[in-house]
């Protein structure tokens, strides 16, 4: 796997941390250390996308995430469902 | 709304086709168990309910199991790829194949579409959490089920993953359950429906 998906399954990781910590919350929403942890997990998630885009340009999610100018590179970057190992980009 | 991310939950990355596979794990899409139906009980239920936390919890569960249904397909995708005749007839992909050709289309194992029948919004808390909490454990007992079935680790890691979901979310459900109890008492607790009559344990 190369650095850059690394990185990425990196903030995936983050991502679903922070699902699993609001599930909590919607259930236990005055749980202070709980509130805690989701904004420690949003901090790192944070710092990582900055050194993703520090490297790589970029790090397209949402189509909201998208800043080129030239062409509307949403439709470019691979689709989650197709098998990551055989169309690496 | 719903805004989407370009990922899936769970990396999903299937190296060998199975034809034989994806017809029984396409079950968790379309079955009665299924994310589909998941997802559709828990975003249909939300709007007859009392309580923040259970709606908050039903919309975070049910957008969840979004998520499910999309690696779910995924999973049937990868293992439908590049198939070749002898493997289709083979394999008994061939009854699915004659519909569907390689799409991915919600029905059960044994070939029946999804239907609205498999979730159930009836307006009332205690009956809607309780099909809830069941609904977590049959889906977490068809897992099992494929978990038996299938030897392959590219399938099983996945699979195992959204197992354990299943688990938590039947936790959160019986969490949302003890709240309602905690907002209900002995006088209103069968006789009247907070999620319908005025007035209901005040």
């Amino acid at each position: 796997m190369s650095e850059k998906q690394l990185l990425k399954e990196k903030i995936h990781q983050y991502d679903f941390s922070i699902i699993e910590a609001e599930l909590f919350l919607d259930t236990h929403p005055n749980c202070r250390r709980a509130l805690a942890v989701l904004h420690e997990m949003k901090t790192e998630r944070a710092a990582l996308v900055k050194t993703y885009e520090a490297k790589y340009g970029d790090y397209i999610v949402r189509a909201a995430d998208v800043n080129n100018q030239n062409r509307w590179v949403w439709v470019d970057s691979p689709w989650p469902w197709e098998n990551s190992k055989e169309c690496e980009v | 709304m719903w805004s989407y991310e370009k990922k899936l939950e769970f990396p999903v990355n299937i190296k060998n086709p199975n034809p034989k596979y994806a017809g029984i794990i396409i079950s968790q899409f379309g079955g009665p168990d299924g994310e589909l139906g998941a997802s559709m009980r828990y975003l249909t239920q939300r709007y007859s309910m009392p309580y923040s936390e259970v709606k908050a919890i039903l919309t975070d569960i049910g957008t969840e199991e979004l998520a499910h249904l999309e690696m779910v397909c995924a999973m049937v995708h990868q293992l439908t790829r590049k198939l070749s005749y002898e493997q289709i007839k083979e394999s008994g992909f061939d009854k699915y194949f004659v519909d569907h050709t390689a799409a991915v289309y919600p029905v059960a194992a044994a070939g029946i579409p999804w239907r609205a029948e498999y979730i159930a919004a009836k307006g009332d808390i205690l009956a809607d959490l309780h099909e809830d909490l069941a609904a977590e454990q049959k889906a977490r007992v068809t897992y099992d089920n494929l978990l038996r079935l299938i030897d392959d680790p590219d399938i099983r890691e996945p699979l195992k993953f959204l197992r354990q979901r299943e688990i938590v979310h039947y936790q959160r459900f019986g969490e949302a359950l003890r709240l309602t109890a905690d907002k209900l008492d002995s006088k209103n607790f069968y006789v009247c429906n907070p999620s319908f009559d005025k007035n209901c344990g005040k």
